[in-house]
């Protein structure tokens, strides 16, 4: 696997991530349209996910959470707004709140999933994440260094188990 | 929180300062706007008094700024939008990165478990 670019667009809020992967389409959409596979790697290695509902058709809607060291839960969604296996996947992303209802309050962004097949074989697969708003982006800002702060403690409590 | 400009020190200052729930919410919050030390202590279980520490933790890791407003203290986030932007959008990046790594190793393991489609390849090679 191969990250072949990342595009940061500040005024736009948005993040664009690309890598190449030498599968087929078809066996990367598996990763994101079989949910046992999604929860593999959707979690950081600390926070797995479980997906509950996965119902990857337009207007569908998939839920998950992420369980962290101490048990404490973190529950999101995707509402599905566009859907072409094994090609193209567009939802909002969002977090459930304690009545498993989408909890409003909190941002969503907007997530884009292409997987196009590179003429020398293998897939390019782009995901972008969009934001809503520059306040949805500081509402996050605090919750991605919560995350980055766990994903570092992750690795940490790796290293520290590997050496031990 | 540009990590690789900080020196080790402010690095363990970031982290400690970041460690604490209380302390972590109450960035969320001065992120969003300005509040006052008593207006904070308001949503926490605690006093006035171990709210003010928290908050001088921040400030000295850098992640928060105090200034007196009359008989009030006024706590805000730092630093500029634009700044916490990249932030965002690095940390966002970092969470991408981690994905699409965890991806490639679901694809490796998966084709670990058949062999008979790949007779060149070597065995054994997954840790």
């Amino acid at each position: 696997m191969t990250v072949t670019s990342v595009v940061k667009d500040p005024e736009a809020l948005t993040m664009t991530v690309t890598a190449e992967y030498d599968v087929t389409a078809d066996r990367a959409w598996r990763l994101w349209g079989d949910p046992r596979q999604l929860e593999r790697w959707w979690g950081p290695p600390m926070f797995p996910a479980t997906f509950v509902d996965h119902d990857l058709v337009v207007g569908g809607r998939a839920t998950y959470y992420m369980t962290g060291p101490e048990g404490d839960r973190f529950p999101g969604y995707w509402d599905v707004l566009e859907s072409e296996p094994p090609r193209l996947l567009v939802v909002h992303d969002g977090f459930l709140g304690d009545d498993g209802a989408p909890n409003d309050d909190m941002p969503r962004t907007v997530m884009r999933v292409e997987i196009a097949d590179r003429p020398g074989g293998g897939v390019e697969c782009t995901i972008a994440s969009q934001f809503a708003s520059a306040e949805a982006m500081q509402q996050l800002i605090a919750m991605g260094m919560e995350e980055g702060l766990r994903l570092a403690m992750g690795q940490i409590d790796a290293i520290l188990a590997g050496t031990a | 929180m540009v990590v690789d400009q900080l020196s080790d020190a402010d690095v363990d200052r970031l982290f400690h300062a970041l460690a604490d729930a209380t302390r972590r919410d109450i960035v969320r919050r001065v992120l969003v706007g300005d509040e006052s030390v008593s207006g904070l202590a308001r949503h926490y279980p605690m006093s006035v008094t171990a709210v003010q520490k928290h908050v001088a933790v921040l400030e000295e890791a850098g992640l928060v700024e105090r200034r007196r407003q009359g008989r009030e203290q006024r706590v805000s986030g730092r630093p500029d939008a634009l700044h916490r932007a990249h932030e965002l959008l690095d940390a966002v990046e970092d969470l991408w990165r981690g994905r699409l790594e965890r991806m490639a190793d679901v694809l490796a393991a998966d084709e670990a478990h058949r062999p008979h489609d790949h007779p060149n390849r070597t065995r054994g090679e997954r840790p």
